[in-house]
């Protein structure tokens, strides 16, 4: 019974720090575009009074919506909590690591992928459709290059399984001695990261304008508690990402045994860690320009490359 | 009489589906009775019990679902033909997988490909029907002509057409002779299977069967292909082939599976899409199977037993949803008799539960956990990953890129059923057909639901399903994987070992039911009780109207520009103006073509070749009896000369 108690309550901390967190990066990234713009910029905690106000909010409802409308929301913050309990965050010994590995990962954000599409397509309103037009363009761009440049690392790590990874990384375990594949798998996973939490120059969270805007699109119909979880689940999505990257190629701290202050540690050095992503993030968000729909292909062929590249030297390295 | 005969049909189904349980379960069968030359012989054993199960679990389905959907014919067309071509459809596709005799399977062969061939014309007053039909005959009879060559060659070395002597030659064939029986049977399978480019015949054959004929074809018949090349390659020739036969058969799946879904991408026609996927899963069957025998042909027996696990787990998996989405197709067109996507819309609210059906559907061939596409799509991509055990540096390459390929074709399969669903079933009707539709008849509903169940059941259930695949794999490549791909008790999968992969659907399915209700404890914890109001969608001002919406030609505008290579899209837009003003238009016309490249500069030039020669020889028939009497007596001359 011990064991059961130990892995539901890691379940239980990994969920709340990831709800916890996720606003947070948001507001993080907020701040420093506002510093960057010579603004004040709101606290960085606005997000969480966000959530509450949209929470109390009445939602209103499009008539020429299905259940899909409704019911997308909530899809979409499971399957992206789901994605988060396959990746670690303060601890290499994610309980939940055997349920699935980097495709399961990818296939679940797939999920809330397929359901934002048809929920932005539901309202009827020209802009969900061509938001939902867009998004399609992206992710199938996106996905291979994501799946490659994981590839590359797993080779190194000799599995697929996130945590595995982390745990063997962490311990210096089948490191190689040059570490250009992984330096050329952590610009490609970049890019996808980018790409996947709708970020500058792939789309622009902070634009209403219907000649840019993708993500914001899709859901621009949503109000109240739906538009709370979705706002929630797209900062739960940007988590998920940075603490991928920042686990998967600098996994140093990270509690790897199940010590309550082996996981203090990892807590702290977690949270160091996604917050310097996230300012990197709002770094690179002031230092870009949006591209153009149709240029993004050419941003995801290099991310795809990239990982191509990044495998092809792990054979030439290992042979 | 319609209904009886579907109902016979469909007992037959269940009776066939059990007798396929039972017999996979322990031993193989053996009876046969035989006539001078050929022996009517059949064998069940793990391999042939394995199809039997999947042809008729879609095959009951589709008798259930036949119930509703033949009253559509009524009056218009004989429903005891119908129904009588459709059960024999079933027992020839039964006999083709059980046949253990080479003239014995020809002639089931033969007599799928031709009852198949009826049921696509069953409304031959359309004239794009009859050319369907023909173009399909064509083409099988070229496959056909493949096989028996296959057949021969094996013959020759054999001495006999039974199938024991096939496995166990009395003089073994040399390498030259072997890599020819592995072309033609790809050739001639391949056809029937919709390999590119193999494939033209069977976006056009395909939807225009009646719906769930097309779900057979579609779901089953090309998965008979799938059995015949596995039957030869790993049971006839005992799974000794070099690694370039993997390597063709790996890179036909993989152009197949994208070229099927992007094409796919183009068709607005829910049925021509969905014969498309055909085109796309059977390419990631190959892509588990062609892994499978790299493998094999390096001597790793565990991999290449995962290789074809992962291909005939999507062969069941991909029946069951190809089947439940034709069915919902199907019963699109009984309720608003149009095929075209872009007349539907909003018909989730019309058609609720053929809405649901189909959305599981789409999820499944989509491959999104919790459903069946997952898993098997899953156990591809983990036999592509392991290739890194292969000692040639060239296919650890190849390996990733194909799960490359195989990632990007399963994102456009989403963005593809996203349209479907999206376009057909959401937002505002788009015509008055769909504006009047009507749900379905009881009996349609109960055959999608039979088959939307499956899919979610093979989905959280692969400790069942991988033992019962197990027993095909285990005696072809001569070890028992599924101890080891199932850890924890079956509760997960994990090919290799915990450490390098490893999922658990069922758990993956408790994790999102989870997360789902935690996601509505927040909304009421923060929120309160839920009150909504509902409103139009906000229209810029103007009254929202479906002239609005995105229609599904442009949904995938920025997918075809971005791949516009392969599509070699031919736009024309044509402008009329006021005359008093070029500012206004009084009427546009827009056309949009995709170039149909492998008809264009594979097919048409053969057929020139033989419409040229058909020509010249036009000038033996002049139409006079006297010249052709002259004819048959210069031939009698000629064989009696011959004879002597």
């Amino acid at each position: 019974m011990q064991p059961l108690i130990q892995a539901v309550s890691l379940v239980a901390a990994q969920v709340i720090v990831l709800l916890v967190v996720s606003p947070f990066l948001v507001g993080l990234i907020r701040k420093v575009k506002a510093r960057f713009q010579c603004r004040r910029g709101a606290n960085v905690f606005q997000p969480y009074a966000d959530l509450a106000k949209l929470f109390r909010k009445q939602p209103v409802i499009s008539t020429s919506s299905s259940w899909v409308f409704t019911a997308t929301p909530y899809i979409l913050f499971t399957s992206t909590l789901a994605a988060g309990l396959l990746v670690p965050t303060f601890t290499s010994q994610t309980p939940l690591n055997f349920a699935g590995n980097i495709i399961a990962l990818v296939y679940l954000l797939a999920i809330g992928t397929f359901f934002l599409i048809l929920a932005g397509l539901d309202t009827g309103s020209a802009f969900g459709g061509m938001g939902s037009s867009r998004e399609a363009i992206v992710a199938s761009l996106t996905e291979p290059a994501m799946i490659l440049s994981i590839f590359a690392i797993a080779l190194t790590a000799g599995s697929t399984n996130l945590s595995t990874i982390v745990h063997k990384t962490a311990l210096l375990e089948g490191i190689v001695t040059d570490p250009s594949p992984y330096l050329m798998a952590l610009a490609a996973l970049f890019i996808v990261a980018l790409a996947e939490t709708g970020r500058v120059p792939i789309d622009n969270p902070a634009t209403h304008l219907e000649l840019t805007m993708i993500h914001e699109a899709m859901v621009l119909e949503y109000s109240g508690r739906y538009l709370a979880l979705i706002e929630w689940s797209a900062g739960l999505k940007l988590a998920v990402f940075l603490s991928l990257i920042a686990n998967v190629f600098a996994p140093w701290g990270i509690g790897t045994t199940p010590t309550p202050a082996a996981m203090g540690i990892g807590l702290v050095v977690y949270l160091v860690k996604i917050s310097g992503l996230a300012v990197l993030i709002g770094t690179l968000e002031c230092m870009f320009a949006k591209l153009r729909l149709f240029r993004v292909t050419d941003l995801l062929g290099v991310a795809f490359i990239l990982a191509l590249l990044g495998l092809l030297f792990f054979y030439i390295l290992r042979s | 009489m319609a209904h009886s005969l579907s109902c016979v049909a469909g007992l037959f189904g269940i009776a066939l589906g059990l007798a396929g349980l039972v017999a996979s379960e322990p031993l193989t069968l053996s009876a046969g009775s035989s006539i001078p030359y050929l022996s009517f012989a059949i064998r069940l054993d793990p391999l042939a019990a394995f199809f039997v199960l999947t042809i008729s679990l879609v095959g009951l389905a589709a008798s259930i679902y036949a119930f509703g959907y033949v009253t559509e014919f009524y009056g218009r067309h004989s429903i005891g033909a119908l129904g009588s071509l459709f059960s024999g459809f079933l027992l020839s596709m039964t006999l083709v997988v059980m046949a253990d005799n080479g003239f014995c399977f020809l002639i089931a062969w033969e007599l799928m490909s031709l009852i198949s061939y009826f049921l696509v014309v069953t409304e031959h007053e359309k004239a794009n029907v009859r050319y369907a039909g023909f173009f399909y005959l064509v083409m099988t009879h070229i496959g056909t002509a493949f096989v028996v060559l296959t057949y021969l060659i094996l013959f020759q070395s054999a001495g006999s057409f039974s199938f024991e002597a096939f496995r166990h030659p009395e003089q073994s064939l040399p390498e030259g002779m072997r890599a020819l029986v592995f072309l033609a049977a790809l050739i001639g399978f391949g056809t029937k299977a919709g390999i590119v480019p193999l494939h033209v015949w069977l976006p056009y054959a395909h939807p225009a069967a009646p719906s769930h004929i097309s779900a057979l074809m579609s779901g089953v018949m090309i998965k008979t292909a799938i059995y015949a090349l596995i039957r030869v390659y790993f049971d006839f020739l005992g799974g000794q082939f070099p690694w370039w036969w993997g390597f063709v058969v790996l890179v036909i799946g993989a152009v197949s599976a994208l070229l099927g879904v992007m094409y796919a991408l183009m068709e607005h026609e829910l049925k021509s899409l969905l014969a498309f996927h055909s085109v796309e899963n059977i390419g990631i069957i190959l892509l588990g199977i062609g892994a499978g025998m790299i493998f094999q042909s390096y001597g790793l027996k565990e991999l290449a037993a995962l290789g074809l696990l992962a291909g005939l787990y999507h062969t069941i998996n991909h029946a069951v949803f190809k089947a439940l989405l034709f069915f919902g197709a199907g019963s699109l067109l009984y309720a608003t008799h149009t095929r075209s996507m872009e007349e539907y819309g909003g018909l989730l609210r019309r058609m609720p539960w053929t809405g649901v059906f189909f959305l599981i559907g789409a999820v499944s061939i989509s491959g999104l956990p919790p459903t069946n596409g997952f898993v098997s799509e899953w156990l591809v991509f983990q036999s592509l990953f392991l290739s890194f055990q292969i000692p040639a540096v060239f296919l650890k390459l190849m390996l990733p890129i194909a799960a490359a390929v195989l990632a990007l074709t399963g994102v456009l399969a989403l963005a593809c059923f996203a349209k479907a669903f999206g376009i057909s079933f959401l937002a505002l009707a788009r015509s008055s057909h769909a504006r009047h539709a009507e749900e379905v008849p009881i009996a349609m509903r109960i055959g999608m639901g039979f088959l939307a169940v499956s899919c979610v059941g093979l989905g959280v259930a692969p400790m069942i399903v991988v033992p019962l695949i197990d027993r095909i794999t285990g005696p072809l490549t001569g070890v028992s994987i599924s101890s080891k791909v199932l850890a924890l008790d079956g509760w997960a999968l994990a090919p290799a070992n915990m450490e390098f992969s490893s999922v658990s659907p069922p758990m993956l399915a408790v994790m999102l039911i989870g997360g789902g209700l935690l996601g509505l404890f927040l909304a009421f914890l923060f929120g309160g009780r839920l009150l909504t109001r509902s409103y139009k969608t906000w229209g810029c001002g103007i009254t929202l109207s479906p002239r609005m919406e995105y229609t599904a030609t442009g949904f995938v505008q920025p997918i075809k520009r971005v791949f516009s290579t392969i599509y070699q899209p031919t736009v024309k837009l044509e402008t009329e103006f006021l005359e008093e003003s070029r500012y206004f238009a009084k009427q546009r016309r827009f056309e949009f073509h995709i170039e149909p490249v492998f008809e264009k500069y594979l097919y048409d030039p053969i057929v020139d070749v033989f419409v040229g020669i058909a020509d010249r020889l036009r000038i033996l028939q002049a139409g006079s009896l006297h010249l052709y009497l002259a004819y048959i007596f210069v031939t009698l001359v000629i064989l009696l000369l011959f004879a002597s």
